[in-house]
C-alpha cells in the first residue's frame, strides 16, 4: 500500500436499519424512468418518441451542450410516457421493460488494446459517458478535454450505504476492465481509495494499472471528494474525473461483454423498511417495486432514493435515481414533541454534542425521522462544522460566501474541491438548521454560470 | 392535487392577528417542537438546536447567579452590621436582584420580538443567555430605569442594526454595561456602588464598598491590609465573598459553569485556556518588572477575569470563529485585561473593555488566519 489517509475528523450517523447482507429479490421492472435531473445542470435533448422500440443500451436522451454524450436505456421495452413539469422541462422518460432484457451488442473490446478516442467513444456511445462526473462543479464530464487524474472510492461510509464488497462481489474482473479504460483517459493516471479496515480481504486491494491509496477514518472517509483533497487538492483552472465504483464495473461489464448491463444490487434500508436487504435491480425501478418493503398505509412514510444525507426524496410513485444503490425509508416526523429542546434526556434522539446524553449509549441505533429539531437561524456556532469536515477549508466561511454569491470568495474558501455531499454532515450536524447543501449547490451554480 | 382552502388561522401570516405571527410562534416552539421536517439536503438531523444550545449557557450560569444572591446579602450585612440567618441572606440578595432581571428580560426580549416581527422572522433564542448574563454584571443597586435605557441601547444598536443574532459583533451584554459605565459613571462607581443598601441605611464607620480589584492597584499591601470589613484572604477571594457585580464574585461558582459548558462543548476551551494564560504571562511580567506586586495568579482571582473568561469572551457570534485565531483571541483578552489593570488606577476592571475590544479586532483575526491558511495552501499546490 503506498500510503494510508488517516482522518480524524467525522461522524458516523448511527440510524437504525442496516441491511443484512443477503439478496432478499430479485426485481423484474416493470416500468424503470430515466431521470435528467439525477445529472447535476444537464440540459438534455430527447431521442425518442413514446412508442419507440428501446433495447438495452439504445439512445434515449443526449446532452445538448456536448451531443456526444448520450443516455441509453437501462432495459429493453417500449418508450411509455415522458413527463414533463413546468415550462416543458423534461423529468422523466418512463420505459415499460419487456419480459427479458435484450442488449444492444456493442461488441466485446479490450481497452489496454485502444487509443484513448477509440476507449472515449466506445464509452460514450454505450451512454455510460455520464457516469464520469467532472469536479469542480460535480457535472457530467467533458469529453473534449482530459483531466488531471481520475478518482475511484471503492468504499462509502454514508450512512446505511451498500457495501462495495458485498455489491461487487466477483465483480472484480470487470472492475479492473473499467481501471484500465479509464486510464487510458487521463496521463495522471486512476487513483483508488481502499478501506484500510477491510483492505486485507477485500479484492479491491488488487487492482492493478492505479495508485492504490487506503483511508480510514469516519464519514465522510469514503466521499471521493474528501479523499481528492488529500491526495491532490483541486486548484483553480484543474479538472479530476470521478466515477463510483458502481459505474467502474459497468464499464468493465460493457468492454468484457459488449452490452450495457446495469442491474446493480441495491440496499433497500432505513428504520422504517422491513428487513433491510439488497435487492437485484436495475437502476430507475419504481418504488413500488419494493412493496415487501415497507408499509405506508398511515402515509407517514419518505421514500428516498440514495443515502439518509445526500438522497433524493422521490415519493411512493417515483423512481430511483440512476447513481443510487440505496434506497433508505423514513418516517416524516410532524409530530410535535412537547418540550423537546427542554427536557434533559432525549433518550431516542440522537446528537453528536454532549448537549444530551446521547453520548452515554455509543453503541445505540436511532430510528430517526425527517423531523428538523428546531427553526431555522443565522449561524451562531462556530466549531461543529469543521469537526464533521475531514478537508484544509473553512466551512463556515465558504457557505456564507456562497449565501453572499461572492465568486472571490468562493474560489478563496474552496468552492472548486467540493460537493454538497461533502458538507452534508455540516448540515446534519448545524444547530442553525440550515440547508447547506442547498447554499453549496446555488454556490456551485453561480459559478457555472459566470465561469461559462 | 388538494385544493387550497383552508383560511389561514387567527395567527398564521394573512389571518387576522398575522402581524403577531412571530410572538406566537416564539411561544409555540418553546412550548413544543415545530413539526417541520425537511425539505432539502440531508433527510434527518441532529436533535440539537440552538434552544439547547443557549439553555446550556443559562444552566451554567445558575451557579453564579445563586451565589450572587447570597453574596448580595451576605455583604449587605457585613457592611450595615445587619444579623440574618442563611435564608434571609438570601432573600435579601434575591429581591434586590429579581428586579434586574425583570427588566433585563422585558426589555430586551420586546424590542427581540418586536424587530422579529417587523422582519417576519422567528425570534431568535440568543436573548436568553444575554438577559440573564446582563444582572450578573452590573452593580446590584444600579437604577431601573438607567438599566432600560442600556439594555435597549445595547440590544437596538449592538445586535438588531446588525440583523439580529449571529450577525452582532459585539457582545450585547457588556455592551450594555460599557453604556452605563460611559454613560452613567455615577453608577458605575464610589465606594457604595458594590454594596447593596435599603433606603436610609448607611455603611458601618469603617466598612468600605471598595472591591478587592480596587484595593490591588496600592499592591498586595493594599489588599492584605485594607481592614475592609471582609476577608481578602485568598480563599475568600477565590469563593466570592467579596464585594463585586453579583456574578463575578465566585471563582468556584464560575467553575462549574465552565465545567458545563466545556463538557457540552458548547463554549471554546481553547478561548479560556488562552485567555487564562495572556493574563498570567502579563501578570507575570508585571511583577517581574517591578509594576505591581500583586502575583499573576491572584489576578486570575480578582475582579470580572473569571465571569469575562468563561461566560463573555466564548460568546460564539463575537469572538474568533477560527480554531487558530481562538487561541490568538483567548490569549489577547487576558493580556489586555491584566494590562488595563496595570497601567490605568482610576478603573481597575479591564475585563470589559478587553473583551469588547477583541470583539472589534475578532474578524480581522479570522482574516489574518484565513488569509495565510489559503495562501499557505496555494504555496503548497505549487511545489507539489
Amino acid at each position: 500500500m503506498s500510503n494510508n489517509i488517516d482522518l480524524k475528523r467525522g461522524l458516523d450517523i448511527p440510524i437504525s436499519g442496516a441491511a443484512a447482507q443477503v439478496t432478499s429479490k430479485t426485481i423484474v421492472p416493470d416500468v424503470v424512468a430515466l431521470k435528467p435531473t439525477d445529472f447535476h445542470g444537464l440540459v438534455p435533448r430527447l431521442l425518442v418518441r413514446e412508442g419507440d422500440k428501446v433495447l438495452a443500451g439504445s439512445p434515449v436522451m443526449s446532452d445538448k451542450q456536448s451531443p456526444d454524450v448520450l443516455f441509453t436505456s437501462p432495459v429493453s421495452g417500449t418508450v411509455e410516457q415522458i413527463v414533463r413539469g413546468d415550462k416543458r422541462k423534461l423529468l422523466e422518460v418512463r420505459i415499460k421493460a419487456d419480459e427479458t432484457t435484450s442488449y444492444l451488442d456493442f461488441g466485446v473490446k479490450n481497452p489496454q488494446n485502444m487509443s484513448e478516442d477509440e476507449v472515449k467513444a466506445h464509452i460514450l456511445s454505450s451512454g455510460l459517458w455520464p457516469a464520469i462526473i467532472q469536479r469542480p462543479y460535480g457535472i457530467i464530464a467533458n469529453p473534449q478535454i482530459q483531466p488531471k487524474a481520475i478518482f475511484i472510492s471503492a468504499f462509502s461510509t454514508a450512512p446505511l450505504a451498500a457495501d462495495n464488497e458485498y455489491t461487487l462481489a466477483g465483480e472484480f474482473a470487470n472492475v479492473q476492465t473499467g481501471v484500465n479504460a479509464l486510464a487510458k483517459l487521463s496521463k495522471g493516471g486512476v487513483h483508488v481509495c481502499l478501506n484500510a479496515k477491510t483492505v486485507s480481504s477485500s479484492p479491491f486491494h488488487k487492482i492493478e494499472n492505479a495508485v492504490l491509496h487506503t483511508v480510514s477514518g469516519k464519514h465522510p472517509a469514503g466521499n471521493v471528494g474528501v479523499q481528492i483533497s488529500h491526495i491532490a487538492p483541486i486548484q483553480k483552472g484543474d479538472t479530476v474525473w470521478t466515477v463510483s465504483l458502481l459505474f467502474v464495473a459497468a464499464i468493465g461489464r460493457l468492454f468484457n461483454q459488449g452490452k450495457v448491463d446495469l442491474t446493480r444490487k441495491i440496499a433497500v434500508v432505513g428504520p422504517k423498511a422491513i428487513n433491510p436487504s439488497y435487492v437485484e435491480a436495475v437502476p430507475g425501478i419504481a418504488i413500488k417495486d419494493l412493496a415487501g418493503f415497507y408499509d405506508n398505509s398511515a402515509n407517514d412514510l419518505r421514500f428516498v432514493s440514495g443515502d439518509v444525507l445526500t438522497g433524493t426524496s422521490v415519493g411512493q410513485n417515483g423512481f430511483t435515481g440512476f447513481f443510487d444503490d440505496t434506497v433508505t425509508l423514513l418516517h416524516e416526523g410532524t409530530e410535535r414533541e412537547i418540550l423537546g429542546w427542554a427536557k434533559p434526556f432525549r433518550f431516542n434522539q440522537f446528537s453528536s454534542t454532549r448537549s444530551y446524553f446521547s453520548w452515554l449509549t455509543p453503541s445505540k441505533k436511532y430510528d430517526m425521522d425527517t423531523n428538523v429539531h428546531g427553526g431555522p437561524r443565522a449561524f451562531v456556532v462556530s466549531d461543529v462544522y469543521g469537526k464533521v469536515l475531514p478537508m484544509d477549508i473553512f466551512p463556515v466561511y465558504l457557505i456564507k460566501a456562497c449565501l453572499a454569491g461572492n465568486i472571490d470568495d468562493m474560489e478563496k474558501f474552496g468552492i472548486y474541491e467540493v460537493l454538497p455531499e461533502d458538507l452534508a454532515l455540516c448540515e446534519f450536524v448545524d444547530p442553525s438548521k440550515n440547508d447547506i447543501q442547498d447554499i453549496i449547490s446555488k454556490g456551485i451554480d453561480k459559478m457555472l454560470k459566470e465561469m461559462a | 392535487m388538494e385544493e387550497n382552502t383552508k383560511q389561514p388561522g387567527l395567527f398564521e401570516k394573512g389571518g387576522k392577528l398575522g402581524f403577531l405571527h412571530s410572538t406566537v410562534d416564539a411561544f409555540d416552539t418553546f412550548l413544543r417542537v415545530p413539526g417541520t421536517v425537511t425539505t432539502k439536503g440531508a433527510h434527518v438531523r441532529d436533535s440539537i438546536d440552538l434552544k439547547r444550545v443557549m439553555i446550556l449557557v443559562v444552566i451554567a450560569l445558575v451557579p453564579a447567579a445563586l451565589f450572587g444572591m447570597w453574596n448580595v446579602g451576605y455583604q449587605h450585612n457585613l457592611a450595615t452590621g445587619a444579623q440574618t440567618g442563611f435564608w434571609g441572606t438570601f432573600f435579601f440578595g434575591f429581591w434586590k436582584v429579581l428586579p434586574l432581571f425583570v427588566v433585563s428580560y422585558l426589555v430586551g426580549l420586546f424590542i427581540e420580538f418586536a424587530f422579529a416581527q417587523m422582519h417576519g422572522e422567528e425570534v431568535n433564542e440568543g436573548y436568553l443567555v444575554s438577559g440573564f448574563l446582563i444582572p450578573l454584571i452590573v452593580p446590584v443597586d444600579t437604577p431601573l430605569w438607567t438599566l432600560t435605557l442600556a439594555v435597549a441601547f445595547a440590544v437596538i444598536f449592538g445586535k438588531e442594526v446588525f440583523g439580529g443574532t449571529g450577525m452582532n459583533f459585539l457582545n450585547p451584554a457588556l455592551l450594555t454595561r460599557a453604556f452605563l459605565f460611559f454613560s452613567y459613571p455615577s453608577v458605575m462607581s464610589g465606594s457604595e456602588t458594590w454594596i447593596a443598601l435599603k433606603k436610609g441605611e448607611a455603611l458601618l464607620d469603617g466598612a468600605t464598598g471598595a472591591t478587592p480589584l480596587s484595593l490591588t492597584t496600592e499592591g498586595m499591601d493594599g489588599l492584605v491590609n485594607s481592614g475592609a470589613q471582609y476577608a481578602t484572604d485568598m480563599w475568600s477571594l477565590f469563593a466570592g465573598t467579596i464585594p463585586g457585580s453579583v456574578g463575578e464574585t465566585s471563582v468556584i461558582a464560575i467553575l462549574l459553569g465552565a465545567i458545563i459548558l466545556l463538557w457540552t462543548g458548547v463554549a471554546s476551551w481553547k478561548i479560556m485556556l488562552s485567555s487564562v494564560i495572556g493574563a498570567l504571562c502579563v501578570g507575570w511580567i508585571g511583577t517581574a518588572a517591578g509594576v505591581t506586586d500583586v502575583p499573576a495568579y491572584v489576578q486570575l482571582l480578582l475582579g470580572g477575569f473569571a465571569f469575562g473568561t468563561v461566560f463573555m469572551a466564548t460568546d460564539p457570534v463575537t469572538s474568533a470563529q477560527t480554531e487558530l485565531g481562538k487561541w490568538i483571541y483567548g490569549f489577547l483578552v487576558g493580556a489586555l485585561c491584566i494590562t488595563v489593570r496595570l497601567f490605568n488606577p482610576g478603573y481597575a476592571e479591564g475585563m470589559m473593555l478587553a473583551i469588547l475590544l477583541m470583539n472589534t479586532f475578532a474578524p480581522l483575526i479570522d482574516y489574518c488566519v484565513t488569509s495565510s491558511a489559503i495562501s499557505r495552501r496555494a504555496k503548497k499546490a505549487k511545489v507539489a
